[in-house]
């Protein structure tokens, strides 16, 4: 092979190399992305965790006063039977003061005539900091907090008898999970 | 690998064959006979100790690999079996969960000699970048191993790990459960937490590689921080300081050897000795002692993405460090005032992790009754201060101090006038 090989015949067109390039580049990255799409779905949820994603509950068997604590979706909902004293307290709150302003009628689902049973509030268990359950047992005043709903021990967050943040560093009202009422008695979570 | 002259001959047919081939023995050889400064302290020692870590931990976890199950119902029942049923189990258990406090105990002792001696600085800036990578994927490692034994403590401690995630604004509740594979810590968590502690620790295994790498084209550091200027300044790494770093490496296993065999629960948690219950979450939830100062860092502020942005920024002011000390001098033997400054900032780390383990409304320092100075008070001082070393004192200190003079070379520095 020689080094004086005679190019002087061949012509370069610079324009056409740039599509080539571009069209190579654009064909790489579309197939990178279709096989990155897989790879990355695949971690979120999968479909038996999804059709795991709903449980009944029979308010009946709560008595006024209790909780009842289920395992729904891997987390707790809690479903309280308040007393007519917890029912007026988070009912006479002034929602312009709270951190996450909602009323308790807000917070409840209607029944199948379409009003509201304020007796169970139904919600997550779940603090909305980092996740803990709070406690709120019956009875032991310093278990719910200082609002006389909930405490998360965790961090210090104080919920009130509707669920709702008024102290610590919560930042919302803990959730209300979608539910409906199947009958007078029994509810359908998830 | 090293950029000094090999002196490595081949001597027999094979190995002058392979060297022509691929010079993987002249490798080895060269690293060998290296040449580090005279002067290197014990303070050097642990990065050594650091890489026979990282092979215990990788030797234990794989042999704990073949009898663990990462199934919800089967982890924490198979973790009970092999301390107790598979042989030798009750000894390779302890050596990889004790070997994990050991492995930070060392990391964070190396991290305060770069700190101390100035190793970040030019032209060291890759090897500490390198080593700012290789803490942050062990952190990650730790975290998703303390998950495995499926206890109270590993689940209560994902599930608030995991809701940082939760925090970033608007995508932060799809961005948790796609991490989560679910609603909530669950067994597709487990599964690939799983996956993950046993991928990290390779990975970390080539960064180690890298960082080395750059530390040697750079040259290492000492503790006067001056460059050696001629071969009397430097001795071979072997037989010098691989008979220093053995006799180090002894003296660690001894402290090792103690936690194994005496103390093997003393650096966990006892609730972790309770199934994991998503019903119901402990008293106190603690992450590992060598999380406890970005946990207190966390909880110093009483928002919620505040106080994660606040703790992101405490490991990322790290990767910044090269270029926010100002000063030429790398020695804080030479730098009177921020010497005083370094130790102040020592003392800081230790009074957060303290804060990390306490409770943030408990009184930390009582002035007579139950008044004095909450773990919530004491946790913002210290982390204001802990920002202040680094975005402040250092940059400030760099130009305004007067550095102490400086030897002329490492000989020098060791034997004074004697040659
Ligand atoms: C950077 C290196 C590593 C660190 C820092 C680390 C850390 C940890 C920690 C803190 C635990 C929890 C131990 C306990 O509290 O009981 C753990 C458990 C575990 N690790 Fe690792 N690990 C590392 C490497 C590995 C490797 C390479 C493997 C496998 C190839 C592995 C497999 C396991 C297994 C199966 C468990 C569960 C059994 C147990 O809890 O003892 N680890 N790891
Ligand atoms: S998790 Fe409830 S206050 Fe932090």
């Amino acid at each position: 092979m020689s080094d004086h090989t005679d190019n002087s015949h061949e012509h370069i067109d610079e324009d056409k190399r740039d599509f080539i390039y571009i069209a190579t580049g654009a064909a790489a990255a579309v197939g990178a992305g279709a096989l990155a799409w897989p790879l990355v779905m695949q971690m979120g949820k999968a479909a038996d965790t999804l059709a795991a994603g709903s449980i009944e509950i029979d308010l009946s068997k709560i008595s006024e006063g209790q909780q009842l604590k289920m395992l729904w979706r891997g987390k707790p909902v809690f479903v309280r039977h308040r007393t007519p004293a917890e029912i007026s307290e988070a009912e006479s709150v002034d929602i312009a003061q709270l951190k996450d302003p909602q009323t308790d009628d807000e917070r409840l689902m209607p029944t199948p005539d379409g009003k509201l049973d304020p007796k169970y509030l139904v919600m997550v268990g779940v603090c909305t900091h980092f996740g803990c359950v709070p406690v709120g047992e019956q009875g032991k005043v310093d278990a719910q907090g200082e609002y006389g709903g909930w405490y998360c021990p965790c961090h210090g967050s104080h919920y009130d008898t509707s669920g709702r943040i008024r102290k610590g560093p919560a930042p919302t009202n803990l959730e209300i999970p979608a539910y409906t009422y199947i009958s007078d008695t029994v509810i359908k979570v998830g | 690998m090293s950029g000094h002259p090999s002196t490595y001959e081949p001597k027999y047919a094979p190995t002058k064959w392979l060297d022509k081939r691929l010079p993987i023995i002249r490798m080895g050889a060269d690293f060998m006979t290296y040449p580090s400064p005279r002067n290197l302290n014990y303070w050097w020692t642990f990065g050594g100790i650091l890489t026979l870590c990282l092979m215990t931990q990788i030797i234990t976890g794989i042999i704990l690999a073949m009898h663990y199950v990462p199934h919800v119902d089967l982890a924490f029942e198979s973790v009970q079996r092999i301390k107790r049923d598979v042989p030798f189990g009750w000894l390779i258990q302890p050596m990889h969960a004790v070997g994990a406090s050991m492995f930070f105990f060392a990391v964070y002792i190396h991290m305060f000699r770069g700190l101390y001696y100035g190793s970040y600085k030019a032209p060291r800036e890759m090897v500490w970048l390198f080593g700012c990578v290789i803490y942050l994927i062990m952190m990650a490692t730790g975290f998703l191993g303390y998950t495995l034994p499926w206890g109270q403590m590993s689940f209560w401690g994902a599930t608030v790990i995991t809701g940082f995630f939760g925090a970033v604004p608007v995508v932060g509740e799809s961005l948790q459960q796609w991490l989560l594979g679910g609603f909530a810590v669950d067994n597709p968590t487990l599964n690939r937490f799983f996956a993950l502690h046993y991928l990290l620790p390779f990975v970390i295994a080539a960064l180690v590689g890298l960082h080395v790498w750059a530390m040697h084209h750079a040259g290492q550091n000492n503790p006067i921080g001056i460059e050696p200027k001629s071969k009397k300044d430097t001795l071979a790494f072997h037989p010098f300081y691989t008979v220093k770093d053995a006799f180090a490496v002894g003296v660690f296993l001894l402290v090792f050897a103690f936690f194994v065999f005496y103390q093997p629960d003393a650096l966990g948690h006892a609730d972790n000795y309770i199934e994991a219950d998503p019903m119901k979450t402990p008293e106190h939830i603690v992450p590992e002692w060598y999380f406890l100062p970005f946990y207190a860092i966390l909880r110093a502020v009483p928002d919620k993405l505040m106080g994660i942005l606040l703790m992101v920024a405490a490991i990322a002011v790290l990767f910044i460090l090269p270029w926010l000390d100002t000063s030429k001098v790398r020695s804080m033997r030479f730098r009177p005032v921020t010497r005083r400054w370094f130790i102040l900032f020592v003392i800081a780390c230790f009074i957060l992790g303290w804060c990390g383990a306490g409770n943030p409304d408990d009184i930390a320092i009582p002035f007579g009754e139950d008044k004095g100075i909450t773990f919530l008070l004491l946790a913002r001082v210290a982390t204001a201060f802990y920002f202040a070393f680094f975005l402040l004192i250092l940059p400030i200190m760099g130009m305004i101090e007067k550095p102490k003079e400086r030897p002329e070379s490492i000989t020098k520095a060791v034997l004074g006038g004697a040659e």
